[in-house]
């Protein structure tokens, strides 16, 4: 097994992941984390299911108005760096390279290779059908989210916005619902990043150095053994 | 546990392991197991998160977030749309009574007298007599069935009538151009609003609920119902009205909820 092949000399833009991608990367990690917590503290003052309360040990934010200000603090870092990293995404082609095309028939074929335990990793720089979806999917529920928390914040001043999620409950209901999909990406993402520890050491140092066009790897790429 | 005896090996000791240890310290292994690793690994997150100890607490980092409130009541004053209507409701959707909320339980209430209270003037008003219920209550009224919003979560739809709050300031001689509007409670409870809110259409000084006088518990005899506050701006038993440039920080916002609490 060889080490990602990182040189100093490669140019940040033909990294895997460019700097401006990690940077963004990491300032939402701090981001999810501040909304996930406060907003935990946040829904324990009316939970919406009788079951689910949030151990004050797992909440940011002692008080009430603690984790409301947590929150509308971290919603700032969140939306803005969001933003950035969508048009940043779509301006670079990032997004045209790494996640389309996308077909049906690929990810069924990748969902049956997953069952069978066949799934390969051999290159880090290439996404598998299964990925571009749930990476285009967890940016849906990040647009859903941000949209479902502007008609809780302003259900008034934004009520056409408002009126779309039907009324001021259903509005929570999503934007709870957008919180736990998030969650359980997070779960996924972050064990199958240290299933493949160069993918997580990737989004630190940029990870193999990259043709612009094809999107695959110049050097030689990351040899994981396909051990599941 | 009844101990296995038929199918010992040739490898398993002759006598059987004593595990009589492991019963009479069944307790504590079950403690560990059940609760101090669950325990142990929520409170590895806990520290994780910071909040074995709240930073939010810590001076600073409370002077930080405050500043970032502050910023969003500026960001909350230039969204808001002076004449936009919040969406109104059919009398059928109006639950009653009114759901209590305060800084104290609803049996702490305590009621004002109607026939001695009266409602005191103060800062930039011309004329500052102070008025009596009655004439309040002779004034044209205003109906507003909306959705009430707490902070906390929860929402109803109610039905409040009352004078409307630009014609009051305008009969008393306000002056409009002013920043905020105060209202000081019987409870010791002081809230303000912008007065851009206190301008809006729907924001009125209400005296009934469902076409009845409002009981003790929800404000009696006057209270704030804006269609663009959270409920905690809507100041109850209301006793004197200023009109004043000066912000002074209200009973909310002075334990750090934000000030606009515009929605």
């Amino acid at each position: 097994m060889s080490t990602p092949a990182v040189k100093s000399t490669a140019r940040n833009e033909h990294r895997l992941h460019p700097l401006p991608a990690r940077i963004m990367h990491w300032i939402n990690v701090a981001a999810i984390f501040i909304m996930i917590g406060s907003g935990w503290k946040i829904y324990d003052d009316d939970v919406i299911f009788g079951w689910l309360h949030f151990p004050d040990s797992i909440v940011i934010g002692k008080w009430a108005q603690y984790g409301l200000q947590w929150h509308f603090f971290g919603m700032w870092i969140f939306v803005i760096n969001g933003l950035v990293y969508l048009t940043y995404g779509i301006a670079t082609g990032r997004f045209r390279q790494k996640l389309f095309p996308l077909s049906v028939s690929e990810i069924l074929a990748t969902v049956g290779d997953a069952l069978r335990f066949r799934l390969a990793h051999d290159d880090l720089t290439h996404y598998n059908a299964v990925q571009k979806l749930l990476y285009l999917g967890i940016m849906a529920i990040g647009i859903l989210i941000v949209l479902s928390g502007l008609a809780l914040w302003k259900p008034v001043q934004f009520s056409e916005l408002a009126a779309l999620f039907y009324n001021f409950q259903t509005t929570r209901l999503i934007h709870f619902l957008c919180m736990a999909a998030i969650v359980v990406f997070l779960l996924v993402h972050v064990a199958l990043a240290l299933l493949v520890p160069q993918s997580l050491l990737a989004m630190l140092t940029g990870g193999p150095v990259v043709d612009d066009k094809p999107g695959r790897a110049v050097e030689p790429a990351v040899e994981i053994e396909a051990t599941h | 546990m009844p101990l296995r005896t038929r199918t010992l090996s040739i490898f398993r000791p002759r006598k059987p392991v004593d595990q009589s240890v492991l019963a009479e310290n069944r307790a504590l292994v079950d403690d560990i197991n059940r609760r101090n690793v669950l325990r142990g690994a929520v409170s590895l997150g806990a520290l994780a998160l910071l909040t074995g100890c709240d930073v939010s607490e810590n001076d600073s980092v409370q002077k930080a977030l405050r500043a970032v409130s502050s910023w969003n009541d500026r960001v909350q004053a230039a969204i808001f749309r002076p004449n936009h209507l919040a969406p109104t409701f059919s009398a059928a959707a109006v639950v009653k009574p009114p759901r209590f909320n305060a800084y104290y339980d609803i049996e702490d209430v305590k009621p004002v007298d109607g026939a001695t209270w009266t409602l005191q003037l103060a800062g930039r008003i011309e004329d500052k007599r102070p008025w009596t219920a009655q004439q309040i209550y002779g004034l044209p009224e205003q109906e507003l069935i909306i959705r009430h919003i707490c902070v906390e979560g929860w929402d109803y739809i109610g039905q409040w009538s009352g004078p409307n709050l630009r014609d009051f300031l305008q009969r008393i001689g306000a002056d409009l151009t002013a920043k905020y509007v105060y209202f000081i409670c019987a409870d010791d409870f002081i809230e303000s609003i912008d007065m851009a809110t206190a301008l809006h259409p729907q924001t009125i000084l209400a005296t009934k609920y469902a076409n009845d006088i409002i009981a003790d518990p929800f404000g009696y005899p006057l209270r704030l119902r804006t269609s663009t506050k959270l409920g905690y701006k809507n100041a109850k038993w209301i006793k004197a009205i200023e009109v004043s440039n000066d912000f002074r920080e209200t009973f909310w916002s002075k334990q750090g909820f934000n000030w606009f609490a515009g929605i």
